[in-house]
């Protein structure tokens, strides 16, 4: 995709955006709401008509072959919903018959853990249901491509994780996966590339990893120490830490890089000093749209 | 592809018609709204021979105009309320990301009302015959040929209404607005003889009048060549609202 840019009137919703997927990667779309995700998305799978800018998909153009498109690419959308009244193996049925070579729909439910839920209508399914029967309804055409749009909002956190589960045994079978969402954390655990959105410009596009290491931040290793029994000069000098607070029991030892925190943890075994609740904070992708934009991601 | 869009056609109009026949509410309406009037009426005016009406029945001269509201409860309300609904909730955006060719669902919907509007007919006619003895006509296939042109012209009148709201609720507010002035001046209810002169000429005017003409001539024995009228302005009202309707369909 190259230079996209899609207005509605009086509103310029994405500008310049510039990028492109590889196969068989999970790769994100990220940002606060309102930051042109959705319409990203849905100008790629042919639902929006750009103002400018040229989409590639398989090789396809999204406007002008949406239906060769149609038959290689799952789509799991936001605002999206079937029919209340209908069961949903009647549901299953019904989209198979609408694509060529449709997978097993029975197999896909039971791979969702929906297959005892194959005879209950729609509207008694719960959200985490709901959403597995769309991730199952994407991936029926055997697609080559599957689009989630914010597949998380919504669920709890334990929800969210074994969806996550489910995104990944989706790549190990070599699909490639692109998603949207506004969690950092879910882009950080999950995507192997992120592209960060903020205000209808991509303001970064890269690992995950990378871009916090770009950061040049520096993680924090924390633990306590029973002052009475520590003299204070042994926590002087501690290898690879670049600064060190200390406030009653509570230390906080900074430092930069990957190998740092076990150098620090050896030296006060070797120096015996008898710490408690050691922790480490990693600055995280959230650091990174806080470095690059000056503003948190939830306001 | 052929055979796998037949396929899509007829999964997508048994899901449409179970997704309706589930809706008890909807199908109550459109179903036994108009055998209830019928037998409601029917019983305050009787079905003796009146000279008014040429020797006939009030009910055997009402039946047309009661499946007029049949067809327009149907169209006018069923269907823009059904398909704005779906719309909605994203429905037809779903379907819209998958290879279904827009004309199948148009087809299979439109199949979907026009046999649950042939369902209610018969439920009307069966009710007229059990409770008043009505006279059926001579040539019953005219009759249904009729009938099924001007529910066809209806159907595609509702698709351009479906076109023209923006959600489910004003579809409810807009047919009711549209249907039941229709209604009352088709004859359902009170007989179209017993207004005024001007009334009646207006009335000349309304789409439903057209229908409602037409089956009851047929009804009553005439020759199509009768009410040549009626048939060009009908099938002339199906191929504008067709064509509207295209023009303005939106999945979203």
């Amino acid at each position: 995709m190259e230079g996209l840019r899609k207005e509605y009137p009086g509103v310029l919703a994405v500008e310049g955006v510039t990028f492109q997927v590889h196969q068989g990667e999970i790769f994100g779309l990220v940002g606060p709401n309102g930051a042109g995700k959705t319409t990203t998305m849905e100008c790629i799978i042919g639902l929006r008509r750009p103002t400018a800018g040229t989409i590639r998909l398989l090789g396809y153009d999204p406007q002008r072959e949406s239906l060769a498109l149609r038959t290689r690419t799952g789509v799991q959308l936001q605002d999206s919903a079937l029919p209340d009244r209908l069961r949903v193996r009647e549901i299953c049925d019904l989209f198979a018959s609408f694509y060529p070579t449709p997978l097993n729909w029975h197999d896909l439910l039971a791979e969702m853990e929906l297959d005892a839920k194959e005879k209950a209508f729609y509207s008694s399914l719960s959200g985490g249901q709901k959403q597995r029967l769309l991730i199952a309804l994407a991936l029926l055409p055997d697609p080559e491509v599957v689009f989630f749009d914010e597949l998380t909002t919504g669920l709890d956190p334990q929800a969210r994780r074994a969806m996550w589960d489910w995104l990944r045994k989706i790549r190990q079978r070599g699909k490639t996966v692109f998603l949207t969402t506004h969690f950092m954390e879910e882009a950080e655990r999950l995507c192997d590339r992120v592209a960060i959105l903020d205000g209808g410009r991509l303001i970064a596009l890269d690992t995950p990893e990378r871009l916090v290491e770009g950061l040049g931040a520096e993680s924090c290793l924390s633990f306590e120490v029973d002052p009475s029994s520590l003299d204070p000069s042994q926590l002087d000098g501690l290898p690879g830490a670049s600064r060190l607070e200390r406030e009653g029991e509570q230390v906080r030892v900074f430092g930069q890089g990957e190998t740092w925190v076990g150098e620090v943890v050896n030296a006060l075994v070797t120096r015996r000093i008898r710490f408690r609740n050691l922790r480490t904070e990693q600055p995280t992708l959230e650091d990174v749209f806080l470095a690059l934009t000056g503003r948190a991601m939830r306001e | 592809m052929r055979r796998k869009t037949l396929l899509s056609f007829w999964k997508l109009f048994r899901a449409d018609a179970l997704r309706y026949l589930r809706e008890p509410i909807a199908t109550f309406f459109s179903l036994l709204f108009a055998p209830m009037l019928l037998v409601l009426f029917g019983s305050i005016y009787g079905n003796q021979p009146t000279p008014l009406f040429q020797g006939r029945g009030t009910v055997d001269v009402s039946i047309p105009a009661y499946l007029g509201l049949v067809v327009a409860s149907v169209a006018l309300l069923s269907l823009p309320i059904g398909v704005a609904s779906l719309r909605e909730k994203g429905v037809l955006r779903r379907f819209r990301l998958t290879p279904l060719r827009p004309l199948t669902y148009f087809l299979a919907d439109t199949l979907v009302y026009l046999l649950i509007t042939i369902l209610g007919g018969i439920l009307l006619v069966s009710t007229g015959l059990a409770f008043f003895g009505v006279h059926l006509p001579s040539s019953l296939g005219s009759v249904f040929l009729g009938l099924l042109l001007g529910t066809s012209a209806f159907l595609a009148l509702g698709y351009v209404l479906v076109g023209l709201v923006r959600t489910a609720r004003t579809a409810q507010v807009v047919g009711m607005v549209v249907t039941y002035p229709l209604i009352f001046l088709s004859g359902a209810g009170i007989p179209l003889e017993i207004f005024p002169h001007g009334m009646q000429q207006f009335a000349r005017f309304l789409p439903l009048n057209w229908l409602v003409t037409l089956v009851k001539g047929l009804w009553l024995g005439d020759s199509w060549g009768a009410h040549w009228l009626e048939v060009l302005l009908l099938v002339s009202l199906l191929a504008v609202c067709t064509i509207l309707a295209v023009i303005l369909f939106r999945w979203e």
